[in-house]
């Protein structure tokens, strides 16, 4: 006999509330047609067309979305790279140390690859004159470092689940071993590879801390406009500002979410059949 | 499962080629020089002295080559040390409630049909892909003193207590308890997700035989569940106790100036007062007291992953 766990399903029930309810009252209080951020004072869609005609916004927009595409696609081969390779190449000279240098940056404090990625760029300005003002390029690089990491864990994690012989089969099949990379692993580790980047673009989207260590002056990426407007308090244009942000991040995930749902879906599919085909 | 011996095929090709070399070099030359580079300059800086040049540092000529006036300050000033206090029972306190709040949570997640489980572990990683500091900003909203939130909170503590300790607002902002609150709210997928793949993957057998054998639910949960569910524990609290610990953004925004955490120490040291020796001290020093639970749970994770294989 079963019996339902009512304790349990209340405390998910109240998780819940407690993770949506935060998100849903600034969604309704960016409707707030009062200045005062937390006094409700009647509907109004005018901090929408303040947002819209604020060219700050949209230009902190581009150069978010600029480096976080550049910044996910580099971050993307690099850590697949990485990743191929330590679930693959089972030795090399040095692993050891490569293992340390992509597992640290996952722990390491924020402030402190802040610091540390800032200071590297100004004493590299001083001994070989590189970088020379800091800004889009500074910023990619430090978004790539850190962002690379989390693609080679998902990319590892996969490639080691996935069966060699399969790739051996091919080998023994007469594919040269470049093919066997391209027709066999990359698509086999393509679902993580897919949610690599996704993960590496959202990151680099999202990032404060390290962005505000590495940015020059005029490089406003659009988390450091609303951190800094944020410091000053609640508004009700940041609350319409967030509403948008959450709203599309939101959408993006769950279509993203519903592709490798269905990629896995049918990678399986093809998988089994392939197997019951040999039988 | 033996160690392999023989070389997979792919990959001795690739390492005849020289492609190997590439597909490890690329990332490995990456990572020395804008990971590791950094990281030894943080170290090599926390022994410099501070000078009024441009970079505001010095070795050697009229300094010493190795000062540790940082570490030294680090343990004598209060300042540090308290910072480190409130860092560590702030992120200890956000990890307990965490664990509280999302045990539960995870083992509630179980028990739920398939089709659901999926939507709602879809509803717990989506605030995770969303903004960390919109996610935060929610809060600013909700903590403020105006705010309906705290208004039903007001109403609720002056209904419930005697009529001189009626209250106008709660004060919520700007503490302690709002950082703790809020990294609560941040962190709680990091909980969620490692005690869920933990509980998931128990035996429901295992339950259904203490039960038969006359064990009371919570005595199951007790001798059944919870041993069994350790690891996930363990993994859990430290992927909210690791950030938390170092956090910057949440305390610059709803916590105490008063009472700064390490994160905003190390900034401050860095930015306003521009001394990057005792900045960097400060980072070493975070570095090695996280070492500690890093290591505490790569030991707990071999364990379970030999403690699988047999």
């Amino acid at each position: 006999m079963k019996r339902r766990p009512w304790f349990l399903f209340t405390m998910l029930a109240f998780g819940f509330a407690f993770f949506y309810i935060p998100i849903l009252s600034m969604i309704v209080y960016s409707f707030n047609g009062s200045r005062l951020a937390t006094v409700w004072g009647g509907f109004s869609t005018k901090w929408y067309a303040s947002l819209f005609s604020n060219r700050q916004v949209g230009a902190a927009l581009v150069l978010s979305v600029q480096i976080a595409l550049i910044s996910a696609t580099v971050a993307t081969i690099l850590g697949t790279m990485a990743g191929l390779a330590l679930a693959r190449f089972t030795k090399f000279r040095g692993r050891l140390l490569f293992t340390g240098m992509v597992t640290a940056p996952l722990v390491m404090p924020e402030v402190i690859t802040g610091i540390s990625t800032l200071m590297f760029f100004i004493l590299m300005a001083d001994w070989v004159g590189w970088p020379g003002s800091r800004g889009f390029t500074t910023i990619t690089l430090a978004h790539i470092t850190f962002s690379m990491v989390f693609v080679t864990t998902v990319v590892q994690a996969r490639v080691s689940q996935s069966d060699r012989a399969i790739e051996e089969a091919a080998m023994d099949l007469g594919s040269r071993p470049w093919q066997v990379l391209w027709d066999v692993t990359l698509p086999t580790i393509f679902p993580a590879v897919l949610s690599g980047w996704l993960l590496a673009f959202t990151i680099s989207l999202d990032d404060v801390v390290i962005t505000s260590f590495t940015t020059g002056p005029g490089n406003t990426t659009l988390p450091l406009l609303i951190w800094s407007k944020v410091k000053l308090g609640v508004t009700p244009d940041i609350n319409a500002l967030a509403t948008l942000i959450v709203l599309a991040v939101g959408a993006g995930v769950i279509i993203a979410g519903i592709v490798l749902n269905r990629a896995e879906a049918r990678r399986a599919r093809d998988e089994r059949l392939a197997y019951r085909a040999n039988e | 499962m033996g160690p392999q011996t023989r070389r997979h095929p792919l990959a001795e090709w690739f390492h005849r080629r020289g492609w190997s070399d590439l597909i490890i070099g690329l990332p490995y030359l990456w990572l020395l020089v804008l990971f590791l580079l950094p990281f030894v300059i943080v170290v090599a800086m926390s022994v410099a002295t501070r000078t009024p040049t441009a970079p505001p540092f010095g070795y050697g000529g009229d300094n010493p080559v190795i000062n540790l006036n940082g570490y030294a300050r680090l343990l004598h000033d209060d300042l540090y040390i308290r910072a480190f206090l409130t860092s560590l029972l702030n992120a200890a306190n956000a990890m307990i409630l965490c664990l509280l709040i999302g045990y539960p949570m995870a083992l509630g997640l179980t028990r739920v049909s398939k089709n659901w489980r999926n939507v709602l572990l879809m509803l717990v990683i989506l605030p995770f892909w969303t903004s960390f500091l919109l996610r935060v900003y929610a809060w600013m909203g909700l903590m403020g003193k105006n705010s309906w939130f705290n208004g039903l909170l007001t109403s609720l503590w002056n209904w419930a207590t005697p009529e001189g300790w009626a209250v106008t607002s709660i004060p919520m902002m700007h503490s302690n308890f709002a950082v703790v609150l809020v990294m609560v709210y941040t962190y709680l997928p990091f909980m969620i997700l490692p005690l869920y793949s933990s509980l998931e993957r128990l035996d429901p057998a295992l339950d259904e035989a203490a039960m038969d054998l006359g064990t009371r639910p919570f005595g199951v949960f007790l001798d059944v569940t919870l041993p069994q569910s350790v690891p996930g524990i363990i993994a859990g609290g430290l992927l909210v106790f690791i950030p938390a610990a170092g956090e910057l953004v949440i305390p610059t925004l709803v916590g105490d100036a008063a009472q700064p955490m390490i994160g905003r120490v190390i900034s401050d040291e860095f930015a306003s007062a521009r001394d990057w020796p005792m900045a960097s001290s400060v980072a070493v020093a975070l570095l090695l007291i996280m070492v500690v639970p890093t290591m505490i749970y790569s030991h707990y994770q071999a364990k379970a992953d030999t403690g699988e294989r047999k």
